[in-house]
């Protein structure tokens, strides 16, 4: 029955990565001053999660991690956070791979859905055999 | 409980196995994005072999890792990640089946001994 378990793990931890690729895809445009202010790319780190017997594993976020990609360098004087040169410093976040990043924990997300469903349907069927 | 039982024969052990293969399709599925996790599976004919040929009162055992096998990957990938979203779908739809089939069976059987004590 750790069936219901495993795929409640999946789904929070696809949860977790469409919240990075959210936060990710809302600070694409936010510049700063100076390359250590800039924001970075976010990206979760998944780890399998041992529940019982082996075999029945699930998943859990093992923690988010910041990408080391170096900001983008933009010249704009006239911007109120350009530095003495006339940069701004834009977050280095791909906005085609984060698409990418949503669409797959979409997917994942909606067959741990199925999983859930289709687990449901048999247990509820076991339990109402003989009536 | 005898592995093969009288009444429900083979499907009792089944659907037990059964509910055992899912939950391992299932933890294939959850760790899709899981970097080095490597895709697993229940030898479903070795397991119920093993499980009808054990003698009657003793427990019903785990599948040994004779049976819990590992998938043999389709394609390599950078991570180490073997699972294949596809493959696994596709093996959770057979299982579920196998499972519903044992437990309409076992069904079947119950309605026609109920009909046979009641009469009607």
């Amino acid at each position: 029955m750790k069936i219901f378990d495993i795929a409640g793990s999946a789904l929070a931890a696809q949860s977790a990565r469409l919240n990075t690729v959210a936060s990710n895809l809302a600070n694409a445009d936010a510049v700063a001053g100076s390359p250590e202010q800039a924001y970075r790319a976010r990206m979760p780190v998944f780890q399998a999660l041992q529940m019982g017997a082996p075999g029945e594993v699930g998943v859990q976020l093992q923690g988010i991690v910041e990408s080391q990609a170096p900001a983008e360098k933009r010249y704009e004087p006239g911007h109120p956070k350009a530095d003495a040169q006339g940069y701004v410093y834009a977050p280095s976040v791909n906005p085609v791979e984060e698409m990418v990043n949503m669409i797959s924990a979409a997917r994942s997300y909606q067959s741990s859905i199925e999983v859930l469903n289709t687990s449901k349907d048999l247990m509820l069927r076991t339990i109402n055999l003989g009536k | 409980m005898a592995p093969v039982d009288p009444l429900f024969g083979i499907h009792a052990e089944s659907l037990r196995l059964r509910s055992k293969q899912l939950d391992v399709i299932a933890s294939n599925l959850a760790n899709a994005d899981t970097p080095n996790f490597k895709a697993r599976d229940i030898d479903f004919q070795a397991a119920l072999e093993r499980a009808a040929a054990r003698p009657a009162q003793t427990p019903a055992a785990a599948p040994t890792s004779n049976e819990l096998v590992y998938r043999t990957p389709l394609q390599p990938s950078l991570d180490g990640n073997t699972v294949d979203m596809n493959t696994e779908q596709a093996a959770f739809a057979k299982s579920a089946l196998g499972y519903q089939a044992s437990l309409t069976f076992i069904e079947s059987r119950m309605r026609g001994l109920l009909t046979a004590i009641t009469g009607q």
